[in-house]
């Protein structure tokens, strides 16, 4: 049996970026060390977004100190269900996710249920720093649970469907829908076994899928066919995530949303790197588009001037 | 975007100067490229004899003086005498003065030396000699030498092929008849030198001994050199031959006599020899202490920090290897590092018995962590707990193994505890989040790691460079900084876009 590897110089033709290069000449170029913070901190984020008008969901508290953790029943008391997430955590790490609160009591997605030890355990270990970058101490934030749009039933299997989005200089350049699986586990992550759905910039539209790295046609629980997801609220979610330039300064950026059936879209995170999986979702490379966008320069362009250019040159039907 | 012409420049630098350091060290020091490289070693005796008259004696005694020895030991016993060894400014005098205010009777003086062959036979000439004033030939042989000269001169053209037309015309089958005359009254040596010297070509005496394992009462051999464009060529008029033996140590290079007696009679001087082998290394180390040149070498420190040592120098290949296969292959392992250290304690523990103890203790590790997380302890604390209870199980490992006999088992005390137990909490996190198949890849794949850099760490080539040759780690600093520039695809990914490349 031939090893299934493919030449560098087909995959340097089709324009695809790897992890060497996007580390040393998009990361290490584009995104200021000193901003940083932006990103890697939640809490720093979701302070931000608020200020620059963008919608995120809840906060109902934040856990600064162990003695707090008591304090938590009391914070959901009024709440349907609830997210616990560590404010420096990566990659969906340390994430508690409490759909149904009754009577005191906590029951994951799965309908397991969640004793309150449980989740003293958690938010301890989130405090402690087990699941932030380089164990530093962190700090635990308690979110609203997201009432997820209706529109993605059928393709999501027990998690928050949700859209990523890259943006290179302030241009959407490229995104994908990423749907959590049974293998995911409800997760939204491509590595754990989330399926990943190329989006058209231009349009919104399903292009093509992959789970594991490979192509697939339909969602592995639900057998609904993938391409022909339309995402909603496109526009507005190109306009949120390019203004996540102006916000953040992060030249290459990766931004993730969730709609929410009442608040619309909602911004629920950044990533300052941005995995490489969407470029298998898209079925194509990204570097072209990240060359064209240097091609223009020191641009002046608006947010909405540059929504209005992505989605005419980055859209699926445009010549590059 | 600045230029990375400095960058490039850096690393050729770096390159280059780590090149240059470990060629000088192994050419300018002999330390030898290969470990476990064996070198032929001689131990020759002198041994100086004469009849003591009860007077003062002084005894000067010429000592070996030949680029193609090194001399790595010498030492002289003589008891009750007064021992100097003198040595002129061009080091071709070197002589050994044993002195006593009365000797009577047999004495005994030896001398002991140990020499290394250098491999370069050549005998460069120091200085330009002068040229040496013209023989005077007695009445009776004038004509024939004169005659007899101008014969080899005619067929000569320069000091060397004089000198080599002479030695063949004093050994030929048939020798004219001048040259039967001048040699029955003059040894071929000293007939050789004189001819030479009549035509103001320098030329003089010296003498050798054969080197031949295991025998005694050896006596010096008398050649001749003859200088020629900057180089001395010997020359052994009794038989014609030019050039030299490889098991010939020329002795005495001074023209003067070897052993000089004041006070004594019938002295003579006699020679018994033994080859050895010694390592390479070794040797190399004992040449560099006896010229001083030992200032920038790890072997000044005290042998337990040279261990030390020994084993922290391996760590820059093992990192080596750990971004090779990060940044090129693209495998991922649990913890940047943690291979590097799991590798070290392999080296300590062996391969085999390392892998089999560290799946030991972490699986049991593991099965206790799963009980103190049903505890409810702050991390902090539980991970404390968890490096008291890895000790442990260490101990009780170490002690089973003793009872049953497996000396192997002791060395599992080498594991470094904290690491051990940082990877039972990562991997009991990584249980409880992604389940046990993430376990086994992540914990495997880190191991895997750590079984190439053991193989890369522990062969003994890799061992004998990093720790003798230190220019090497510039070279690997300089790969390390052009790994960090590399923007290829790694590996991994050919296989991980290839539904990319439309095939």
């Amino acid at each position: 049996m031939r090893l299934s590897f493919t030449k560098p110089s087909a995959l340097r033709k089709k324009g695809v970026l790897c992890m060497n290069k996007r580390n040393i000449d998009y990361i290490g170029r584009c995104n200021p060390r000193k901003f940083y913070k932006r990103v890697d901190d939640k809490l720093t984020t979701k302070q931000l977004a608020i200020a620059n008008d963008i919608a995120v969901p809840a906060l109902i508290g934040v856990v600064r100190e162990q003695h707090e953790i008591e304090e938590i029943p009391t914070m959901v008391l009024e709440e349907d269900g609830f997210v616990i997430k560590p404010s420096k955590g990566s990659g969906g790490k340390g994430i508690l996710v409490i759909t149904k609160v009754e009577e005191g009591r906590y029951y994951k997605p799965n309908g397991q249920e969640v004793g309150p030890s449980e989740v003293y355990r958690h938010v301890s270990n989130v405090l402690s720093g087990l699941f932030s970058l380089g164990g530093s101490p962190d700090v635990a934030i308690v979110e609203g649970l997201i009432q997820f749009d209706p529109v993605f039933d059928g393709y999501s299997y027990e998690g928050v469907p949700d859209i990523r989005l890259i943006v290179y200089k302030g241009f959407p350049v490229m995104g994908m829908l990423r749907l959590s699986t049974a293998a995911s586990d409800g997760k939204a992550n491509l590595h754990q076994g989330a399926v990943g759905v190329g989006v058209d910039i231009g349009t919104g539209k399903g292009l093509h899928a992959v789970q594991f790295d490979t192509p697939v046609e339909l969602h592995p629980d639900t057998n609904k066919i993938l391409t022909d997801i339309q995402v909603p609220h496109w526009d507005f979610l190109l306009h949120t995530a390019s203004k996540a330039y102006e916000m953040s300064e992060m030249g290459y950026l990766g931004t993730d949303m969730v709609l929410d059936k009442v608040k619309g879209p909602l911004l629920l995170e950044l990533n300052a790197r941005p995995g490489l999986a969407i470029q298998i979702a898209n079925n194509r490379g990204i570097l072209p588009y990240l060359d064209h966008v240097d091609s223009l320069g020191n641009h002046n362009m608006t947010v909405d001037e540059r929504v209005e250019y992505a989605k005419k040159h980055f859209a699926h039907s445009a010549q590059l | 975007m600045h230029s990375k012409k400095p960058f490039y420049i850096l690393v050729a630098l770096l390159f280059i100067l780590g090149i240059t350091a470990s060629v000088y060290r192994g050419v300018e020091h002999k330390v030898p490229f290969l470990p476990g490289k064996q070198v032929q070693s001689w131990a020759v005796d002198a041994k100086v004899q004469f009849q003591g008259t009860g007077d003062p004696a002084e005894v000067s005694f010429s000592l070996p003086n030949d680029p193609a020895f090194e001399i790595l030991v010498e030492n002289a016993t003589s008891p009750g005498y007064g021992l100097s060894i003198t040595d002129t400014n061009d080091q071709s005098d070197r002589r050994a003065i044993w002195s006593v205010r009365s000797a009577q009777g047999q004495q005994d003086l030896y001398y002991k030396v140990t020499l290394i062959p250098t491999g370069s036979t050549k005998v460069i000439a120091s200085t330009e000699p002068s040229e040496p004033k013209p023989y005077i030939w007695p009445a009776t042989e004038q004509a024939a030498a004169e005659q007899a000269t101008q014969e080899v001169w005619a067929k000569s053209a320069t000091n060397l092929s004089f000198a080599q037309q002479l030695n063949k015309a004093l050994n030929a089958q048939e020798r004219s008849q001048n040259i039967e005359l001048l040699l029955s009254s003059n040894s071929p040596n000293k007939l050789f030198l004189h001819m030479l010297q009549s035509k103001g070509i320098p030329a003089q005496e010296v003498s050798g001994l054969f080197l031949e394992d295991q025998r005694r009462r050896q006596q010096l051999s008398n050649f001749v050199e003859v200088y020629n464009d900057g180089e001395w060529h010997l020359f052994d008029p009794t038989n014609g031959t030019q050039g030299r033996d490889e098991n010939l140590l020329l002795w005495d290079r001074s023209g003067k006599s070897v052993l000089d007696v004041i006070g004594g009679v019938n002295s003579q001087v006699n020679f018994s020899m033994l080859q050895d082998t010694r390592s390479a290394l070794a040797t190399s180390l004992d040449v560099m202490n006896n010229q001083d040149a030992l200032d920038f070498s790890l072997y000044q420190l005290p042998l337990e920090e040279q261990s030390l040592f020994k084993g922290i120098l391996l760590i820059p290949i093992g990192v080596l290897m750990v971004v090779f296969l990060r940044v090129i292959v693209g495998l991922k392992t649990s913890g940047t590092f943690m291979p590097v250290l799991i590798a070290l304690a392999f080296i300590q523990t062996t391969l085999l018995t390392g892998l089999v103890g560290f799946i030991l203790i972490v699986a049991c590790g593991l099965m206790i962590r799963s009980y103190l997380s049903d505890l409810n302890l702050l991390l902090i604390s539980r991970i404390s707990a968890v490096i008291i209870v890895v000790i442990g199980i260490i101990g009780v490992f170490t002690l089973l193994a003793y009872k049953i006999g497996l000396s192997e088992g002791l060395t599992i005390t080498f594991f470094p505890m904290i690491i051990l137990a940082w990877t039972i909490e990562r991997m009991s996190i990584l249980w409880e989040e992604e389940g046990p198949k993430e376990v086994v890849l992540q914990g495997g794949g880190s191991l895997f790691v750590a079984t190439l850099a053991y193989l890369a760490m522990s062969a003994t080539w890799v061992q004998h460079w990093v720790f003798n040759f230190l220019g090497i780690h510039l070279v690997i600093l300089a790969v390390v900084l052009l790994m960090g520039q590399y923007t290829g695809y790694r590996l991994l990914e050919l296989r991980r876009f290839k539904p990319l490349a439309g095939e």
